[in-house]
């Protein structure tokens, strides 16, 4: 028998006796930011390649929402500050070892861009639109002729954001179920996949970019179910705080969250409903919309709360 | 009876609003507004002498105020051997014994409101006035010998001497009865001096150190946890006899998983491997030693293979250990230990390790038993004390007649009339002593208090004696007072001082001030001939060639040894015993003469009944029994004690580490409180063991109301030491209630 | 310069001064803890081990939490003692995520807190409150750059470890064993 106790009252609150310092702000953050970033990316990789017309939603529509969710996202992030009125120090130091650091510049720099990119594209989605200022108006058509560039430049910062998800929690050395190099391509994927579902619930009915985007995320769920495995198998492959970790999801205490919540609910069975609707079987497109992106609140959420508990 | 004991409700003193329930955050309060950044750390602007009271230890050390001039901190005094500069954590923490909260804060006397019994707030006058007129009516109808004294702690100095200006002698603590008192009695049967306090243990030159159940690291008597340390720096041998795999033990080279209650037999087949082999010191032996042939014929068949059986101890262990011991004499400590009220045979066993000691010769040699010494100071000019025509002892006609100080439990049973007793105790003075978990049998012990025409009870905590009390006094806590000087033996006689850092929080007093108040309404003034305690110390202080006003510079003063003679048998010169024989007594002729077993015999003790478990108890080095245990930095890290099960019995009961059990003794007493379940393999199976001094079970202790179990409510059985009066408590059976047990069943 | 210390879990009796100490030196408020002492015990009875180990920050030289966080608040001052500094703490909790030892918590007031090896008692040459309380005398401090300092005697002297050196930290707090 092996009994490691701490014997000196040890109770520091949020540290012990397990780790939860980050309940669900940071999640939240994340998956919003992951989301947010996914449309960006759909929405300024299609303009680059010239296909800006062809997929009005994804281009012009769902991204107007973006800059929305952003703040609610770096709210949530305030929210989480324990030393709230000290926030300001994060922008007085660029620290590039600290993915909190660029998280934090990302959202300084992408925020602006974002209502910049937004703005251009309210018109076309919303015709009837009039900004209330003369002013306004000639700003934003002066912009529209930096469309390519802000689209780089957007691109460029939502890749970076989608990075900062997952990295923010794979730079953790000391939390073993974070500690993992797939972390920042899965939260990626789930970004995308959770912007595919955004999409397509403001896709008009059998119309073609909804077959598009279904299509989209069904691949892009086929590459986060591939991750995942490729996650539980690096955790199994890898030493023994790692294989430990991985128990917490293969008959510990988050296993049936886990597979439940993540894998059928967020990503096995909006792909097979999926599969069912290009099969043209009569699926509302707002049950796997939806799955999918609780499924991608779940993910963080599990993660984060598995992670803080995982230890050495 | 049941009607009897409704006389002296419990009484919540909450109930009446007197300041008990606040349940605010005192150090959050205490530390202001410094806690916002690292450079608002607090700073010594001046530092007291003081001596601590958070155990016996009494460590010299400082009181240092911050720039505020509140009291911050506390460290040791750097000359003090009793603690070399350094305090243990419960010294450490004593700043939160005068931030609590929860102390009591003003004189209260029991009343009657609606039928009901509570306190009413009094003022010192009021209270010393009551306590006065009754103590003059008992002395005047039963003789002042009835009242008695019961204290742990400086405050007892004082009180002692109104009692005994008063005409009682009957003066009593539970650390002889309840704790010490077999050593005392076995060494000085055996070399014609006790051990006294601090131990004369040369631990930090010994080669080698033997702990029978003495829990050193656990319990943390500074000095000698210290040496510990020192000795197993030096890679001394350590072996340790313990039922628990305790800290000590983790220690040890040795450690000797003993059957419990069987350690006399592994002490006899030490002396039997001993004498055997011709192992002991022979020529010390031959010069200094009364009855070495007795002996040898007596333990001539408590061989190693006879101890096996009893002890679970192998041969061959017993065999090497007392090798070891041989070769390290006479550098080698069997330790006396400290709390021996085990089994009722405890004076015996002393005895037995004394005279272990005395064959390896350690007595008075270095890394052995040095000779203290204490520095002679003058006492005080004050009148003679009355000669009193009756003692406690009266009510034991015959009985513990070895007894050396006056045994806390017989005044508690000689308080409940008795047939053929003509006198029994009529008031009790209870100061910093929570009797109600000191005393084994509760009900007893209540019973008692029942039987009281007075109960006066001073502390500075609502502990649940303060309950019983007909006045409750609130005593300032050490940090606020002047006491006697800590005049106490050791390598180097010194002298310390205790001087307020602060004056007294809320209503509270010294002890000194109390007992002279009292004194002078008893007409006892010539006993008090100061006006203040400082002056009294003064006098005192310029008597040894110092002043207060030194002292309260340097806290502490070293003397020069009046005689060369730390090691007095070093080189084996003629010495002379302070016993009958003039020798080390391993054939004790007083036991002899008293109808006592001259040599120490092996008697088996009652065994645990099926799924009952022997009761252990100890001590965890944060706390102080039950003193400590609502001192916010010491709850801090200990609020609860955990019942130790061995996982081989946890099985059996299905029992989950942090699971609540309630413990039930073999009396069908169970625990007020459920206790949490510490499944552990540094318990044996047939015993579990549980930190002494909680489950509270007074609510004005806001801290430690009900956080764990008491083990003193389980101990209703105890072996009384024929010899000495001593309660054996290690006698007490639990098993596991793993449910509420119903309510009012009784 | 590099401050370590170096505990001798074969003396230590895990009374928890240590704790005491440094919460009234530093004015850690009651609930919270910068060090705190770990009990291990292996095997079964009667063949058993334990060791007792009082922990805390380790200063690691590659220390995570100075790494992730975002605003310098957390750094390392001479000697290598790693500090945070409480008004440029926003509190994002990441070091204390990234700190395999569990070291730092949340002050009451916000910012994030641990042991600075009592740096306001080093800089006037003094030791760590808690090595300086230790009954057991089982706590060393000192400079291992300095090769005759009386810490950099014992690593060379007695075995040690270090906790979780697969974390890649190379923590500070050394126990002799």
């Amino acid at each position: 028998m092996i009994e490691q106790i701490i014997t000196s009252g040890k109770h520091n609150i949020g540290i012990d006796p397990v780790l939860s310092i980050w309940p669900w702000e940071v999640p939240a953050d994340l998956f919003l930011a992951g989301l947010v970033s996914g449309l960006l990316i759909i929405s300024t990789f299609l303009t680059l390649i010239g296909k800006r017309h062809d997929y009005p939603i994804a281009v012009k529509k769902a991204p107007i929402f973006a800059p929305f969710l952003l703040l609610i996202a770096l709210f949530f992030l305030f929210l989480d500050l324990s030393h709230k009125m000290y926030f300001w120090q994060l922008y007085t130091n660029i620290r590039w070892t600290s993915p909190m650091s660029w998280g934090a510049w990302t959202y300084l720099f992408l925020t602006p861009l974002t209502f910049i990119w937004a703005a251009i594209h309210l018109k076309t989605a919303y015709p009837n639109w009039k900004w209330p200022y003369e002013w306004m108006e000639n700003t934003i058509e002066y912009l529209k002729q930096y469309r390519t560039g802000l689209a780089w430049a957007i691109l460029g910062l939502s890749l970076t954001l989608s990075m900062y998800t997952g990295i923010l929690l794979s730079a953790f050395n000391a939390r073993p179920i974070w500690n993992s190099a797939i972390l920042g391509p899965l939260f990626l994927t789930s970004g995308l996949t959770s912007a595919t579902a955004f999409i397509l619930l403001n896709c008009p009915k059998g119309s073609n970019e909804k077959k598009l985007f279904c299509t989209v995320s069904l691949i892009s769920l086929g590459v986060q179910t591939f991750l995942i495995i490729h996650l539980i198998m690096g955790y199994l492959s890898s030493d023994l705080a790692q294989v430990k970790a991985a128990d917490l999801f293969l008959g510990g205490e988050f296993t049936t969250s886990f597979w439940i919540m993540i894998v059928a609910l967020g990503t096995l069975i909006p792909a097979y409903l999926h599969v069912l609707y290009l099969k043209k079987i009569k699926v509302p497109v707002i049950i796997p919309s939806i799955l999918i992106l609780t499924g991608g609140f779940f993910l963080r959420y599990i993660l984060v709360e598995a992670g803080q508990i995982s230890h050495w | 009876m049941s009607k009897s004991l409704n006389r002296r409700d419990f009484i919540k003193i909450s109930s009446l609003g007197l300041g008990g329930l606040a349940v605010a955050n005192p150090i959050f309060d205490w530390l202001g507004g410094s806690m916002n950044s690292g450079e608002s750390l607090q700073e010594t602007i001046k530092r007291i002498p003081t001596y601590c009271e958070v155990c016996f230890w009494k460590c010299a050390g400082w009181t240092h105020l911050n720039e505020k001039g509140d009291i911050w901190k506390l460290t040791g005094n750097d000359n003090d051997p009793h603690c070399n500069g350094r305090l243990c954590p419960r010294g450490t923490g004593g700043v939160g014994m005068y931030y609590d909260d929860d102390r009591l804060k003003t004189p209260l006397i029991r009343t009657v409101v609606d039928g009901k019994q509570t306190y009413r707030e009094a003022s010192w006058n009021e209270a010393f006035d009551f306590i006065a007129k009754k103590m003059k009516k008992i002395a005047d109808e039963h003789g002042p010998e009835c009242i008695a004294l019961f204290s742990h702690g400086s405050g007892g100095k004082h009180f002692g001497r109104m009692l005994k200006a008063f005409g009682s002698p009957n003066i009593t603590a539970p650390s002889y009865a309840q704790c010490r008192g077999p050593r005392e009695v076995g060494f000085f049967a055996t070399f014609g001096e006790g051990i006294g306090s601090p131990e004369r243990v040369d631990i930090r030159d010994t080669d080698c150190l033997v702990l029978i159940g003495s829990h050193i690291g656990e319990n943390m008597h500074n000095g000698q946890v210290q040496e510990m340390s020192d000795a197993i720096d030096k890679d001394a041998t350590i072996i340790t006899v313990d039922p628990r795999f305790s800290t000590a033990a983790s220690k040890s080279k040795h450690w000797l998983p003993i059957k419990p209650a069987t350690d006399m037999a592994l002490l006899l087949s030490w002396i039997h491997v001993i004498i055997n082999n011709e192992w002991y010191d022979k020529k010390y032996i031959d010069k200094y030693a009364f009855g070495l042939d007795e002996l040898k014929e007596h333990v001539k068949t408590y061989t190693p293979e006879w101890a096996y059986g009893i002890t679970t101890i192998k041969p061959n262990v017993i065999r090497k250990t007392a090798k070891e011991m041989a070769n390290a004499a006479p550098s080698v400590i069997i330790h006396p230990g400290r709390h021996v009220t085990w089994y009722g045979d405890d004076t015996q066993r002393l005895r037995a390790v004394a005279i272990l000691n005395a064959l390896l010769g350690s007595w008075g040699r270095r890394g052995g038993f040095y000779n203290p010494e204490k520095k002679k100071v003058a006492k005080l000019d004050i009148p003679k004390f009355p000669k009193p025509s009756k003692t406690w002892r009266d009510a034991f006609p015959d009985q513990y007649k070895l007894a050396g100080l006056a045994l806390a439990s017989g005044i508690c049973d000689a308080t409940i009339p008795a047939a053929d007793r003509d006198c029994s105790f009529k008031a009790w003075i209870v100061n910093g002593t929570n009797l109600i978990s000191t005393l084994p049998n509760q009900a007893n012990t209540i019973e008692a208090i029942q039987n009281l025409d007075l109960m006066v009870v001073i502390d500075t905590m609502p502990m649940e004696i303060t309950g019983y009390a007909d006045v409750v006094l609130p005593e300032c806590t050490y940090l606020e007072r002047y006491d006697n000087l800590r005049i106490s033996g050791h390598r180097e006689p010194t002298i310390a001082l205790r001087a307020p850092a602060a004056e007294p929080k809320y209503n509270s007093k010294s002890a000194w001030w109390m007992a002279k108040e009292l004194a002078d309404r008893l007409g006892l003034n010539d006993y008090f001939p100061f006006e203040t305690e400082d002056q009294e110390l003064d006098w005192q202080l310029k008597k040894v060639g110092s002043s207060l006003e030194e002292m309260k510079k340097i806290g502490l003063k070293k003397f020069e040894r009046k005689y060369d003679d730390l090691y007095p048998l070093e080189g084996l010169p003629e010495y002379e015993f302070n016993t009958n024989t003039g020798k080390i007594e391993l054939y004790s002729t007083a036991m002899e003469d008293e109808g006592y077993d001259p040599l120490p015999k092996f008697t088996a003790h009652e065994e645990p009944p099926t799924d009952f478990y022997r009761l252990i108890y100890g001590r965890a080095p944060m706390h102080t029994f039950s003193r400590t245990a609502n001192n916010p930095n010491l709850t801090d890290l200990m609020d609860e004690n955990k019942v130790w099960v061995n996982p081989k019995v946890a099985k059996e009961w299905d029992l989950k580490n942090n699971q609540e059990v309630w413990l039930e003794n073999q009396d069908g007493i169970v625990t007020s409180f459920p206790i949490k379940v510490r499944v552990t393999e540094r318990i044996r199976w047939d015993s579990v063991y549980m930190i002494h001094g909680f489950g509270h079970t007074d609510k004005r202790l806001s801290r430690a109301y009900g956080k764990g179990a008491s083990d003193a409510e389980l101990i209703t059985q105890t072996k009384i030491d024929p010899v000495m009066g001593g309660t054996g408590m290690r006698v007490n059976f639990v098993t596991f209630l793993t449910e509420a047990p119903t309510k009012g069943a009784a | 310069m590099r401050y370590a210390m170096a505990i001798d879990t074969k003396k230590c009796v895990g009374c928890s001064d240590c704790v005491v100490a440094c919460q009234v030196e530093n004015n850690v408020p009651i609930g919270h803890c910068r060090d705190w002492v770990v009990e291990a015990t292996s095997g079964t009875y009667p063949d058993l081990s334990l060791e007792i180990r009082s922990e805390r920050c380790n200063h690691c030289t590659n220390a995570p939490c100075v790494r992730c966080c975002p605003t310098e608040a957390s750094h390392i001052v001479d000697g290598g003692i790693v500090v945070v500094d409480h008004d440029e703490c926003i509190g994002c909790k990441a070091c204390i995520t990234s700190c395999p030892y569990d070291a730092r918590f949340v002050h009451p007031e916000g910012y994030v807190d641990k042991c600075t090896f009592c740096i306001h008692r080093v800089e006037k040459g003094e030791n760590p409150a808690c090595v300086s309380v230790c009954p057991t005398k089982c706590m060393y401090f000192g400079d291992t750059d300095d090769p005759n300092s009386e810490i950099s005697q014992l690593l060379r002297k007695r075995k040690w470890k270090t906790l979780i050196p697969e974390a890649g930290t190379e923590p500070n707090i050394y126990y002799l064993t």
